[in-house]
């Protein structure tokens, strides 16, 4: 048989791959390596769908999505981030962000083009980007700064051949957020070399501490960035796989047109769900931010007090404890972890090279399980602390 | 007035009344001795008044017997409805008791052991009452939910253990 195709078979599967498969064989294992909410999709949003099937919306929706959706989008856009698209040639309505991430890279991309990644950063930003046929040219956020990033790191890794900056903030893995005016330094950059940029919002309802800033909104990026932002984190509609671009309509109708041939629309049942997720959306996102944050404040005191040193981070739902001073690799870390005392965290290093040294904990499951989680780290934290000690007194 | 800490603190404790003083610090982000004097205010303003378990007798097959009976009454000039509620509440089969807008006054919520004790909390107690013109006794057959909670089994996670 004719060998498959070369840039698929060289691509590693994702570093989370090899560790669900030892997870899923174990039992009694409490998880903090999910990547998205404990609530279920609220009832109204189900029922929304449900009602949709009941009165036969079974058929293609615009390759845009449903008109009534974009409308809704945009008005959303407009009232909590304080940016205008026009829902009929700036808005698509995809299959999950993710989707709207490979679109976004397929449109902007010619073979060679460097897209700057600030890592440590989701699995499938680097596989997008070169499956479009561009370069990933990583950027680390310093550990030091709690994971916000440095303009002069970005700056010092643009050439004549960057073409486009991915962010996402607040960040998976490390939950970091940036301000305003941090941004804005991202932003200048962007303006100076002439670069696109991709904004992954998808966590943006997910901010504890300071106000969400889309990147939309900075001077002058408005027309060179696309947005992505999606239903999965702020509606808990994960398994819906329903997001969206906001961009300038000159990308758009690039964008509009891989869509189109590749996916033709998102399904319609969902997109009604999105819809009255969206309507609703007072309802249901302030009380899940809420619970989200005192988790946060519990669950990162508690893992520092357990010996693993964590930053505070603004957004998102992980935690993204430092491993350092156990002497072992995030993945020996994250395996004897889950081993010896059945809790499962992912190792950082499948967020890119700068993650090593620290593992991805979500804190987006029950209290108890939480409270469960921390007695079992505790007793594995134990072993390190003769470790520890030694070394202090070697030092 | 209350601090949003404060009514978030309530909200907590409405939820998850289990929860120790270090926990509530945590989840709130302030010091044990804050949430102590929140509590502490709050019981001496009359917010908090107590702590329960929501136990679902229904598990164990104990044959007590729940009632909701709509009343009508006559309200007493310048004490409305309260003189007769009270005469109500006080007696301790009455598990609740509100008044209610539409078409009667009060509800009588009562929990006693049997059908017959119902009847006769209704007929020998609540009917002779002066101001009580009428009764309409309902009563419960199976518990969903109640103040939030599922009576019915608890769904669980359906997520995997590991995602992106």
């Amino acid at each position: 048989m004719k060998s498959l195709s070369n840039q698929v078979v060289s691509m590693k599967p994702s570093g989370i791959r090899r560790f669900f498969d030892l997870a899923q064989t174990m039992e009694n294992v409490v998880s903090l390596g999910v990547g998205e909410p404990d609530f279920i999709t609220p009832w109204n949003v189900r029922e929304a769908s449900y009602a949709a099937l009941e009165e036969g919306y079974t058929a293609y929706s615009a390759n845009a999505g449903l008109i009534e959706l974009r409308e809704e989008i945009a008005s959303y856009m407009k009232e909590r981030f304080s940016v205008h698209y026009d829902p009929a040639s700036e808005l698509i309505v995809t299959t999950g962000a993710s989707q709207a991430l490979d679109i976004a890279f397929r449109s902007l991309l010619n073979p060679g083009d460097e897209v700057i990644v600030v890592e440590p950063a989701f699995v499938s930003y680097g596989p997008l980007i070169e499956m479009a046929g561009g370069k990933v040219v990583p950027v680390a956020c310093r550990p030091e700064n709690g994971f916000r990033l440095d303009r002069n790191d970005v700056e010092g890794a643009i050439t004549e051949r960057t073409k486009a900056i991915l962010l996402c903030f607040p960040s998976n893995p490390t939950g970091a957020t940036m301000t305003g005016d941090e941004l804005a330094q991202i932003a200048e950059l962007a303006t100076k070399y002439d670069l696109w940029v991709v904004s992954d919002e998808i966590y943006a309802e997910l901010c504890y501490d300071e106000p969400f800033v889309s990147f939309a909104t900075l001077h002058d990026m408005r027309d060179r960035t696309i947005v992505v932002n999606g239903f999965s984190k702020a509606f808990a509609m994960t398994g819906w796989r329903l997001g969206f671009t906001c961009a300038p309509e000159v990308v758009t109708r690039e964008m509009l047109k891989v869509h189109q041939y590749g996916m033709m629309c998102a399904p319609t049942l969902v997109q009604f769900g999105g819809l009255e997720a969206l309507r609703t959306r007072n309802q249901h996102v302030p009380g899940m931010v809420k619970s989200y944050r005192q988790r946060r404040n519990y669950f990162i005191q508690a893992l520092n007090e357990a010996g693993l040193p964590t930053h505070v981070p603004g957004g998102a739902f992980y935690a993204f404890p430092s491993i350092r001073h156990t002497g072992l690799t995030s993945e020996e870390f994250a395996e004897r972890l889950l081993i010896e005392e059945r809790v499962a965290v992912v190792p950082g290093n499948a967020f890119g090279e700068s993650g090593e040294g620290f593992v991805r904990a979500s804190y987006a499951t029950s209290l108890e399980q939480l409270q469960e989680a921390i007695r079992r780290i505790e007793r594995f934290m134990k072993q390190f602390e003769m470790t520890t000690t030694r070394q202090d007194s070697q030092r | 007035m209350y601090s949003s800490k404060e009514l978030e603190l309530l909200e907590l404790l409405e939820e998850k009344g289990y929860l120790e003083t270090k926990m509530l610090a945590d989840l709130l982000a302030v010091d044990e001795a804050t949430i102590e004097s929140m509590l502490e205010k709050f019981k001496q303003d009359g917010i908090l008044l107590g702590f329960r378990a929501m136990v679902n007798w229904q598990k164990i097959n104990r044959h007590d017997v729940t009632a909701f009976i709509d009343v009508k009454v006559t309200p007493k000039r310048g004490r409305g409805f309260d003189d007769v509620a009270e005469r109500i509440y006080r007696f301790p089969e009455v598990t609740a008791l509100y008044l209610m807008s539409g078409a009667y006054d009060l509800q009588v919520v009562i929990r006693a052991n049997s059908l017959q004790d119902v009847a006769s909390f209704v007929s020998d107690k609540l009917s002779p009452l002066d101001s009580v013109l009428s009764t309409t006794t309902h009563f419960k057959l199976k518990t969903y939910k109640h103040d939030g909670i599922l009576f019915t089994p608890q769904t669980e996670d359906k997520r995997l253990n590991i995602t992106p």
